[in-house]
């Protein structure tokens, strides 16, 4: 375990459960965001760390990869917190375990 | 390994457990911000300058502020904190977050890619991930370009859709 790629990936499954275990436990829906930023940035961490310690660094595929990525989880939590905001305003709560009906 | 790492995984990986485990939500918000400026510095310990100020720009500035907007917006007078879950919820939940933690780091120790020496840093300029950009990856691009357009609109349709019906 010395390498320091195994380091970024062990780091980056550490916050890939740290998420996981966020959204599974909390109950308010911005917290579950939250958790599942913190997914998406742990994916983004081994894709630096496998771009920097990887055979073809030239081809700055993982950067390319992540850019893209980080772009596609603002549109994410753009969408996911107005879609919050839209069931607050209708439910006047967050707790997603009482969010129990579809229509209104 | 330099010292640096342990201090910046460190302050990462404890801001994170912080902001899912604290009671206040702004608290968590702001602990987010820390877990995403200590991802920039590794980032930046990784080479990868670029994509360290790419995080500062738009976790830190824009999906941070997004996030603590959404708090306040939605915080009601009388749930000011997360109610939690029973204990059998809270402990099957850290269960099975321990147990994918278990499993991606025995598949980190067992595998034989990452026992390679590491190479030597390659620079990444940003006029190279410009031209980059530009040549091989310009579909992708328009596409994002489609896509954060469409969910700009998106977003903003979906937030401003209960006030128009009651008015």
């Amino acid at each position: 375990m010395s390498s320091p790629l195994a380091q970024y990936l062990i780091v980056s499954a550490a916050l890939f459960s740290i998420g996981l275990a966020g959204a599974l436990i909390r109950r308010n829906a911005v917290l579950v965001l939250i958790g599942i930023e913190l997914m998406l940035n742990a994916a983004n961490l081994n894709f630096i760390a496998f771009w920097r310690y990887g055979k073809n660094p030239q081809a700055l595929a993982g950067i390319m990869f992540v850019i893209f990525s980080i772009a596609v989880a603002a549109a994410e939590a753009a969408v996911g917190l107005a879609l919050i905001i839209a069931i607050y305003r209708h439910y006047k709560t967050t707790q997603v375990d009482k969010i129990d009906r579809m229509r209104g | 390994m330099h010292w640096s790492f342990y201090i910046v995984a460190g302050l990462t990986i404890g801001s994170a457990i912080a902001a899912m485990s604290l009671r206040n939500i702004v608290h968590c918000a702001l602990l987010l911000t820390v877990t995403f400026a200590g991802l920039a510095l590794l980032y930046l310990q990784l080479n990868a300058q670029f994509v360290a100020l790419a995080q500062m720009l738009i976790y830190i500035g824009a999906v941070a502020i997004l996030i603590v907007f959404a708090i306040l917006l939605t915080r009601s007078s009388e749930t000011t904190g997360d109610s939690p879950l029973s204990l059998a919820g809270v402990v099957s939940g850290v269960l099975i977050a321990l147990a994918a933690f278990v499993t991606l780091a025995r598949a980190v120790a067992s595998s034989a890619l990452i026992r390679q020496a590491s190479p030597a840093p390659v620079p990444a300029s940003v006029r190279q991930i410009g031209q980059e950009l530009m040549k091989n990856y310009v579909l992708p691009l328009e596409i994002v370009a489609l896509l954060l357009t469409a969910a700009l609109i998106g977003a903003a349709v979906i937030a401003l859709q209960e006030r128009r019906r009651s008015e």
